[in-house]
């Protein structure tokens, strides 16, 4: 099964990257070329494999509900591209 | 006097602590030569009265005998550990001119150790590469020569390293990003098992595989670097708990006894020049008392594929926070929301990363998610079993090629999946977890350096850095400097 341009920008619409034609183009025959070589792994028998999400499994270590950063407010915010009165200013949303 | 930059960690830690030289004399050598070489392009970001006033604190602490054992040394930071005082941006448009507003835990705790920051090195866009090509800023230059790569992503710290103009450098290596630089350039690289360097504040690529790691010119130098980088750090999820350790105390161990799994099937797959002089390092090991003892790897094989999988699908979900709104790029012109998130991510990423986080948007979607994401888990598990058993059953490291050849031409392999293929012998390591080491073990006849990976159990660092001493001590190939550096 391989990808058809349409493929390919529903992925890129999914991954909110905006994707010019002629390199919708190109990136279908890429990503076909890695698709077909990570296929193999179809043939491997994994019948009743547990997946591996980590190297040394185990449950996430969850810390104290405690506060133990500061406010730092203004130099979090200090490489965003447009803030005002300490809020980042985005196009109108809501009309 | 002879060349300070040519000194190791080692010898640079006795010349300050016997005040024959000062940490500002240090720094300023370095910078003198980081000016020099500017064209490797192997420094993002290098501010010279940042380092000399660190390098100053550093002198005033050793006259009034503050100083810790390594207080004055200069090292240098691959772009994607965050930093405050210098910009961190992964070498992406993305984040062109972004300051962190704190340290990477992996740089404060070498700024607690007294070294002195010289500045950050190129690496492929989000460490995603194997040429460092893939950075927005410039490709840097393999010193050996300037047709060849400095591999990647960690290119621009093995590069600096490799031309003497930084006695050591951090990286990271999520598929060989620390092992396959190192070995182009002619220079030692460790990746420790993961998650015992912390992840804190380096910036996200995949999160199940990413690893700090250094680079430097012996696996003395690396010891003495990575116990200040390893332990336990709470602001990381995956941090393994373990105490500190100091992984000097082992390098002189020596390797009588010591069982090296030989894969002869990777081995024999590799170039022939590089072939025999991985054989003729194991001859050196079997000459100081190692015992080879031959090994096959198969669901290894299984390596690439499982990774292509795992790590973009990991990437396409970290790249997320990319949004053009809290901090990145921003495009000038758009219609709405949505068409201003879309339009900023697709100028501030390069072509790289854009092709992972589509595989990556791919493989997790609905309807694929089993089929692919979570069969590559599966397969993970084999493989990572696979490795146990040998540890437990067979042998105490495994010697491996870091890659088919030496050093390629920046023209040689122009489509991505060639490339991807090329990762075949750091890929498997890296998705059981386990530390990796690559050291220089010969050159071919074009001049540039071979290098030999050892892989060792988990947390076995000390293990694999006594390993690779005994070799050093051995032989000289880790001493090769390249023409004109």
């Amino acid at each position: 099964m391989s990808l058809t341009i349409n493929d390919v920008r529903r992925i890129s619409d999914l991954a909110r990257i905006d994707l010019s034609d002629a390199n919708a183009e190109k990136l279908m025959v890429e990503l076909n070329d890695i698709l077909s070589m990570v296929e193999q792994i179809q043939s491997i028998d994994t019948t009743g494999v547990e997946p591996m999400p980590h190297p040394f499994g185990g449950a996430q270590r969850l810390r104290e509900d405690e506060v133990t950063e500061h406010n730092r407010r203004e130099e979090n915010m200090q490489n965003a591209p447009d803030v005002m009165d300490g809020l980042f200013l985005v196009p109108k949303v809501i009309e | 006097m002879t060349d300070l930059t040519h000194s190791t960690v080692a010898e640079l830690k006795k010349l300050l602590t016997a005040k024959e030289v000062s940490a500002k004399e240090v720094a300023q050598a370095y910078l003198d030569k980081i000016e020099k070489t500017s064209s490797l392009n192997a420094f993002l970001d290098v501010r010279p009265e940042v380092t000399l006033k660190e390098a100053e604190e550093a002198d005033k602490k050793i006259r009034s005998g503050e100083a810790s054992p390594l207080t004055g040394i200069p090292i240098a930071h691959k772009d994607i550990f965050v930093t405050l005082k210098w910009a961190s941006t992964a070498a992406s448009k993305m984040l062109e001119n972004y300051m962190s507003p704190f340290d990477a835990t992996v740089v404060e705790r070498l700024q607690n150790a007294g070294f002195v920051c010289l500045g950050k090195t190129n690496c492929d866009e989000f460490a995603m590469g194997s040429t460092t090509a893939n950075s927005a800023y410039g490709k840097t230059y393999n010193p050996w020569d300037a047709n060849a790569v400095p591999g990647g992503s960690s290119g621009g710290s093995a590069s600096c390293v490799a031309a003497r103009i930084a006695p050591a450098a951090t990286a990271t290596d999520t598929g060989g990003s620390i092992r396959q630089p190192a070995a182009f350039c002619g220079v030692t690289g460790i990746k420790p098992t993961y998650g015992r360097p912390s992840r804190w504040g380096m910036i996200a690529f995949a999160s199940s595989l990413d690893t700090a790691g250094i680079i430097a010119q012996s696996a003395e130098d690396c010891a003495i670097v990575l116990s200040e980088m390893i332990g336990f750090d709470k602001r990381d999820s995956t941090s393994i708990e373990l105490p500190p350790e100091d992984l000097t105390v082992g390098l002189n161990a020596g390797v009588k006894g010591l069982r090296i799994g030989v894969p002869r099937a990777w081995i024999d797959k590799a170039e022939p020049g590089l072939r025999d002089a991985i054989y003729k390092a194991l001859s050196v090991y079997e000459s100081l008392g190692a015992v080879l003892v031959d090994i096959k790897l198969d669901k290894a094989n299984l390596g690439v594929p499982v990774y292509y999988i795992i790590a973009p699908a990991e990437a396409s979900s970290n790249l997320g926070r990319f949004d053009g709104v809290r901090y990145g790029h921003r495009a000038k012109d758009y219609n709405d929301l949505l068409d201003m998130i879309k339009k900023s991510r697709d100028e501030g990423f390069g072509p790289e990363p854009k092709r992972r986080i589509l595989i990556g948007t791919y493989v997790l979607s609905h309807g694929y998610y089993d089929a692919y994401y979570i069969k590559a888990q599966q397969v993970r598990r084999l493989i990572a079993q696979e490795f146990d058993a040998i540890f437990k059953n067979e042998c105490d490291v495994i010697a491996a090629p870091v890659s088919t050849d030496a050093a390629f031409r920046f023209d040689a392999k122009a489509d991505p999946l060639s490339l991807y293929l090329s990762d075949l012998y750091t890929v498997p390591g890296s998705l059981a977890g386990l530390p990796g080491l690559s050291l220089p073990c010969g050159m071919s006849e074009g001049k540039l350096p071979y290098g030999l990976q050892l892989i060792a159990p988990k947390c076995e660092e000390g293990r694999l850095l006594g390993t690779a001493h005994a070799y050093q001590q051995a032989t000289d190939w880790h001493k090769l400097v390249p023409a004109g550096y």
